[in-house]
């Protein structure tokens, strides 16, 4: 998909203290002499730390749901192995891809921004490439289980579907999300609007998800 | 996704009614919004505990009117057995989540969090927006539940499973009414994280110039510490109500065992497990009932430092205090289990941190009666309540120490004993922190000053009235009064009727002297004195700027912090009180850096 570029984004600097609030925080003191010392003007922005938060919530939450399945297993009567549809290794592969493939666009957009690359190189290409292997695994996922309800296996049929059911889907529900924070970046690169802050916050959210697959299809493969 | 890089300085002031006070990405209107949320779910929340405590005292007292919420819950205006827990279930769960949840935390830690940082806003507004319109959305469909099917569901607002989980069958309310429940929570959940993300990025990345972390108020402290529990209770709560809403809608079996047989009915579950419920709900559970307090802590400090004209005698103690305690509110979660029938060497590991959670708690109230000690308080409406608060939350935490013990709380578990130890200790006294913080943070955010005998008479009712009701509470569960019990028909009941005639009276009282409150703060808000900006010569940075304050919090000049939140007294000092701001040269060796 072909896009425009009329400038470079503008780099994002370290605001002043003269600039309003934030910026403030961690080393930033004025000591109580009235004497005032700047010690380091620059704080995170807050994207930075709002994306740590909001995965520490992603983690507890799966953490719950792993919590559950493994009290539901335990003593659990009626808890059945099942075989996982071989298509999840293939979105395996494909998310993992989608990893690298930010990464190299994370890189090349920084060069871009930085100026260190040719404006009329197109460093959209890449986050094209990881949208379209994130729309994939979504795909993939879908047909997934649409095979097992072909198959008479339903979220009800037995505990063991439960809990596939529900820690996929949470999953997928979440890389679109990501999904959508990608659509955004792209967005914002076009109109030459991008901040720094938003592509890195975004590319770690990505890669999270990426990780949190990996360790649900070991927890699936494991429990399941 | 928002983006969520864009600094809260680059919304600008908004201009039409909708955006200013509706759907307004203002913190401060937001705060408000949260604030009139609460009382809303306060009003309702007492108004159905006044229902119950007529039922209890009189059995066949017909209130009128009371069949227009439910006929069949209510015909011939008296409660039915099945409506009374529904009634009780849907105080519960308003209380805990609308009103001790959304006040101390949501709506004054919106307020004046970011004022306290000296940030213009949150960080993210776009989501703090949400977070209230979300709530507000999921308060909406939990009154819904009163209106649709057999009503709300009769399980208890700890809704335990199997009961919740098993459907129409379990009785009114236990289909739809748990569906409706479960979702509420699981859209509150989410209100209440994107709050966190919010409040946990201000404190980190948006103070201003000179604002250390030492130097920020026990309040922020406060609401700082209560935003990173409710980031990690309510991301547990949230999948413990999808799981539940979907033994109902999907017909899987997670918190239903196999082959229950319910009104000669055998449920079409197998193998779940009912204990996986409550590991979920209490561990989100523990840390809400500090969800719930700390932030009145921080806010009883602050009202009781500025009164005092003097700083606790540590402000550090006070912060890893409130600190330890969200920590260990995680560990001690089982102490609400040690019925369901585990491991007594689980009860013996969850009973050990229960009792180590005391400490912090016991630092905590001796820093507060310490630095009372010797000092002139100014007696006042927000410094009295602050006192109650710290009334109520020692004794309401004595009984605690009895119920941290396995082999005594298997005795009270289901008593009155519980009732009155918890409405003491989180319901009342974080009601009194709600009214502290309202009393004195009012003038700041309306320009007017509450009634202050008002204030008073507010404060003695329902002192005296709080006790009244919840102290022969502990007496009638020693006395083995069953608590979740519509009326006492045995034997060693009937001779109790008398003691829950007398609290319901007391009740009826305390609940009228809160209306003394809302006419207060409804005629205050538009014919109070209008007030100064610094009315209680305050030092922190929400007494620094003008009231109320403008859009960016600050106009044309951000803040510089030169002193700590608390310099009062300080020897040698132009004045009594040396504000954050003020670049005066003071000699105090005591100042947090």
């Amino acid at each position: 998909m072909a896009t425009t570029l009329p400038e470079p984004p503008k780099i994002e600097r370290d605001r002043l203290p003269s600039q309003g609030s934030g910026n403030g925080g961690w080393r930033n003191l004025v000591p109580a002499s009235a004497d005032p010392r700047q010690v380091k003007d620059y704080s995170p922005p807050p994207a930075s730390t709002g994306i740590w938060v909001g995965l520490a919530a992603i983690t507890m939450t799966f953490a719950a749901f792993t919590s559950a399945l493994v009290v539901r297993q335990g003593g659990a009567p009626d808890w059945r192995h099942i075989t996982l549809p071989p298509v999840l290794y293939l979105n395996t592969l494909l998310i993992v891809a989608s990893s690298v493939t930010l990464e190299i666009a994370r890189r090349r957009v920084a060069a871009f921004m930085g100026g260190l690359k040719d404006p009329a190189a197109n460093p959209a290409r890449w986050l094209f490439v990881t949208l379209f292997l994130g729309l994939s695994f979504v795909a993939g996922q879908t047909y997934a289980w649409l095979q097992l309800k072909a198959q008479g296996f339903g979220l009800a049929t037995n505990v063991s579907y439960s809990f596939f059911y529900v820690l996929t889907v949470a999953h997928a529900v979440h890389l679109v999300g990501g999904i959508g924070g990608l659509v955004r970046v792209v967005g914002k690169l076009n109109k030459s609007v991008l901040r720094r802050s938003t592509l890195d916050a975004t590319s770690r959210y990505w890669h999270f998800m990426g990780v949190l697959w990996v360790y649900l299809l070991f927890l699936l493969w494991m429990k399941l | 996704m928002h983006d969520m890089s864009a600094p809260a300085a680059h919304h600008g002031a908004p201009t039409s009614f909708i955006r200013k006070h509706v759907f307004s990405l203002d913190h401060k209107v937001i705060g408000k919004q949260y604030y009139a949320l609460a009382l809303l779910a306060a009003l309702i929340g007492m108004a159905l505990s006044w229902i119950m405590r007529i039922h209890l005292g009189w059995g066949n007292f017909a209130i009128p009117g009371l069949h227009l919420l439910s006929s069949t819950g209510a015909p011939g205006n008296v409660l039915t057995p099945e409506y009374y827990l529904q009634l009780m279930t849907m105080h519960g769960t308003i209380m805990v989540f609308f009103v001790l949840t959304t006040a101390p935390f949501a709506a004054f830690g919106n307020f004046f969090l970011p004022i306290q940082t000296g940030a213009e806003d949150m960080p993210f507004p776009h989501f703090n927006m949400m977070s209230f319109w979300v709530t507000f959305v999921g308060f909406w469909v939990l009154i819904a539940s009163f209106f649709v099917g057999d009503g709300p569901t009769l399980g208890g607002w700890t809704q335990y499973a199997p009961l919740s989980a098993i459907g129409s069958v379990g009785g009114p309310g236990q289909g739809l009414g748990v569906v409706l429940w479960a979702t509420s929570i699981a859209i509150f959940c989410i209100g209440q994280l994107l709050g966190s993300l919010n409040f946990i990025t201000t404190t980190l990345d948006m103070r201003c110039k000179g604002m250390s972390l030492m130097r920020l108020p026990l309040t922020a402290w406060a609401w700082f510490i209560t935003s990173v529990m409710g980031l990690t209770a309510f991301a547990v709560l949230m999948p413990a109500c999808i799981l539940l809403i979907l033994d109902h809608v999907a017909g899987t079996s997670f918190f239903v065992a196999s082959n229950l047989v319910i009104n000669d009915q055998v449920l079409p579950h197998s193998g779940g497990s009912t204990l996986l419920w409550q590991h979920l709900f209490w561990f989100f559970g523990h840390p809400e009932v500090y969800i719930a307090i700390v932030p009145g802590m921080g806010i009883v400090s602050h009202v009781l430092i500025t009164n005092m004209r003097k700083p606790m005698l540590s402000h550090r103690v006070l912060i890893y205090s409130m600190a330890a305690l969200a920590v260990l509110s995680y560990m001690v979660y089982g102490h609400h289990m040690f019925v369901s029938g585990m491991n007594p060497v689980s009860s013996l590991a969850f009973s050990f941190p229960t009792l180590v959670i005391t400490i912090p708690s016991t630092i905590v109230v001796l820093m507060w009666l310490g630095s009372l000690y010797g000092s002139k308080l100014q007696i006042n409406s927000a410094s009295l309540f602050s006192l109650g608060f710290i009334s109520m939350f020692i004794s309401g935490g004595v009984s605690g120490f009895f119920l941290a013990q396995p082999s005594i709380d298997i005795m009270l578990h289901a008593t009155y004993f519980v009732v009155g130890h918890f409405h003491l200790v989180m319901g009342v006294a974080a009601m009194f922190g709600i009214f502290a913080g309202t009393y004195f943070w009012f003038p700041k955010m309306t320009g007017r000053m509450m009634s202050e005998p008002l204030g008073k008479a507010h404060f003695w009712l329902s002192f005296v009235g709080a006790y009244c009701i919840f102290m022969p509470f502990h007496y009638l569960g020693i006395a083995g009064n069953v608590r979740r019990y519509q009326a006492f028909t045995d034997d060693y009941l009937i001779p109790l009727i008398p003691v829950h005639k007398f609290i319901t009276i007391a009740a009826l009282i305390t609940g009228f002297a809160q209306l003394i409150f809302v006419y207060n703060l409804i005629y205050s808000r538009f014919k109070g004195p209008v007030e100064t900006d610094n009315p209680w010569q305050g030092t922190s940075l929400e007494w620094s700027t003008a009231t109320p304050p403008p859009h960016n919090n600050f106009g044309a000049t951000m803040p510089v912090v030169y002193h700590d939140p608390y310099q009062y007294s300080v020897e040698g000092a132009s004045s009594d009180f040396v504000m954050q701001t003020s670049p005066e040269k003071i000699n105090n060796p005591n100042e947090e850096k």
